[in-house]
């Protein structure tokens, strides 16, 4: 659907060149919600532009339903780009033209009949949610209803492609939750394939089925958002992931020593995480009532990655080193990503 | 006060209102094209084009930096070339509007200057053509700008219009000097002057209202 591959972005600053991208080459399926995320600077933006061309890459070629896009002259991409609609972290709203000429805009800018436009924008504004809105000014709107006359604009021209270029970065989260569910709505309703950009992990949780990390220019990892949250390769995937899943040990233990050999009066620490199904299984107590061992809970939190539940304990385990083998091979079995952090004394969590 | 003030009055306040009209009307349709060619040539924007931009960016300065009653009778020829004389009511005007095309063209530029880039962005991403982003964005997201500083223009033409008259052009500069200075009659310095404060008044009242009414900000 959407191919990019090798592109490079090169920027003329008066402090000489600026290199924003480096060789990337993505592929983007159809009906796919696929997030960019990317610390401010690492290029997010200039990418994004370089699929519908706003940035046009110095090289590399973008290929979007079988079309080379960076071959095309201007009146060609002008048409091309209306197969592309694209929202913005800050609306971008006429601010001289009702809610209703906004989202009309794109439609009277390719003649299309008053009668044919009326009705359309109808539709647009009853699947957003602002039907009673069309006659306002964006100034009297909120923010999150500005965000929403975006999506029904970019959706005018009945495109097979959204952009959202940190669409909801200046909402705030209650906002942001509603923008992006109906983001995933018209995802799934017009079979529509989204890229998101962002910066918080939160909205790649929430809606993406796949995820790239970009840092520096260059894609530092990319894959299934699932994957990527359960197994993460690369430093800065890991401190995107901290912020929404702390990966530190409970306060209590955070000072104390930990000792890869058993001590005396220790306990093995472990981090465990539960994917999917396994997340709602009595495991714990299946360990306990089948190995030799007990398991005290220090720590532990569920979520949810785009629907699929994601559970992480941080439990003390004691027992006989045979025991405890047995018990964590069980819990391998069970699917459950297991992580040996090491031993402790038993009473560090109390003493301090 | 003599009788003779008011008509005096009514067809020196004629003579300015048509001077001032007819160039303002002249001026906008030849500053407003200028200005958005200001705007839209200068660098990262839709028509990006350096050299062109310099060229009248250099123009419009020099002419700006002429002052009105040098312009006034430097371009005598250029005048009777045009109007056929260099003197009377529609004399005048060839002046009037030539000061005036770079003015709007400079306040124009200003206002598109300040609309946001996101928005042109926006408009670029659905497609539009440079001339659609000129007409369905720039002009209608600076109008409430550009009326707020016709506004400034229209006054500032009141007084000039005042000056071209003194030399020959008619209307109320051209009363208060021959009749007000010339034959020692200061009430018809002081009417003229009066008239002129209740003009320029009623023409920025107008202009805020009409400004206010257009901006949906």
């Amino acid at each position: 659907m959407i191919d990019l591959s090798h592109i490079e972005k090169i920027y003329d600053s008066p402090a000489g060149p600026v290199h924003a991208l480096k060789d990337i080459s993505l592929h983007i399926n159809k009906g796919e919600i696929f997030g960019i995320i990317g610390l401010s600077g690492a290029g997010k933006s200039t990418l994004v532009r370089c699929i519908n061309l706003l940035e046009r890459p110095t090289k590399g070629k973008v290929t979007i339903d079988g079309k080379d896009m960076t071959a095309m002259s201007e009146a060609e991409l002008r048409t091309a780009r209306k197969g592309i609609g694209m929202i913005f972290q800050h609306f971008n709203l006429l601010s001289s033209a009702t809610v209703f000429d906004n989202i009309a805009f794109p439609l009277q800018l390719s003649n299309t009949p008053k009668k044919d436009i009326e009705k359309k924008v109808k539709e647009l504004l009853e699947l957003v949610g602002l039907s009673d809105k069309a006659d306002q000014y964006p100034s009297q709107l909120s923010g999150g209803q500005k965000q929403r006359v975006g999506i029904a604009r970019a959706l005018a021209s009945e495109p097979g492609i959204l952009l959202c270029d940190e669409a909801t970065s200046a909402l705030d989260p209650q906002t942001t939750k509603s923008i992006l569910q109906l983001i995933k709505d018209i995802n799934h309703k017009l079979k529509l394939t989204v890229v998101v950009i962002t910066h918080e992990m939160q909205v790649i949780k929430e809606i993406c089925d796949k995820v790239a990390v970009i840092d520096k220019g260059v894609i530092a990892e990319e894959g299934q958002v699932l994957d990527v949250f359960i197994n993460p390769q690369q430093p800065i995937t890991k401190e995107f992931i901290s912020v929404l899943l702390s990966n530190d040990l409970p306060v209590d233990f955070r000072k104390a020593a930990i000792s890869r050999q058993p001590i005396q009066d220790g306990t093995l620490l472990m981090r465990l995480t539960f994917i999917g199904e396994t997340a709602n299984d009595p495991i714990i107590s299946n360990l306990v009532k089948k190995y030799n061992v007990s398991a005290d809970l220090f720590f532990g939190s569920l979520d949810d990655i785009k629907g699929a539940p994601f559970g992480r304990l941080i439990i003390g385990m004691d027992g006989s080193e045979a025991d405890i083998e047995a018990a964590t091979n069980y819990l391998n079995e069970q699917k459950v990503k297991v992580e040996v952090i090491g031993y402790v004394r038993r009473h560090s969590a109390i003493a301090h | 006060m003599s009788a003779d003030i008011l008509p005096l009055l009514t067809k020196a306040l004629g003579e300015t209102v048509y001077m001032v009209a007819v160039s303002m009307i002249i001026s906008t349709i030849l500053g407003i094209p200028l200005g958005v060619l200001l705007h839209t040539t200068s660098k990262g924007q839709i028509l990006e084009c350096i050299p062109f931009n310099r060229a009248i960016g250099t123009i419009v300065n020099a002419i700006r930096s002429i002052p009105f009653i040098i312009l006034m009778v430097a371009i005598i020829p250029l005048t009777r070339f045009i109007v056929g004389s260099a003197i009377g009511t529609t004399a005048a005007m060839v002046p009037l509007v030539l000061a005036s095309v770079p003015f709007i063209s400079r306040q124009v530029e200003t206002s598109l200057r300040e609309i946001p880039y996101g928005i042109v962005e926006a408009a670029q991403s659905m497609g539009a053509t440079p001339l659609q982003i000129i007409y369905k964005v720039f002009l209608p997201e600076a109008m409430p700008n550009i009326v707020a500083q016709l506004t400034t223009v229209i006054i500032s033409l009141i007084g000039e219009s005042a000056m071209a008259g003194a030399i020959g052009g008619g209307g109320l500069g051209d009363l208060a000097i021959r009749y007000g200075y010339q034959r020692f009659r200061p009430e018809i310095i002081i009417a003229t002057v009066l008239v002129l404060i209740v003009m320029v008044q009623a023409v920025q009242f107008a202009g805020n209202q009409l400004a206010k009414k257009l901006d949906k900000r």
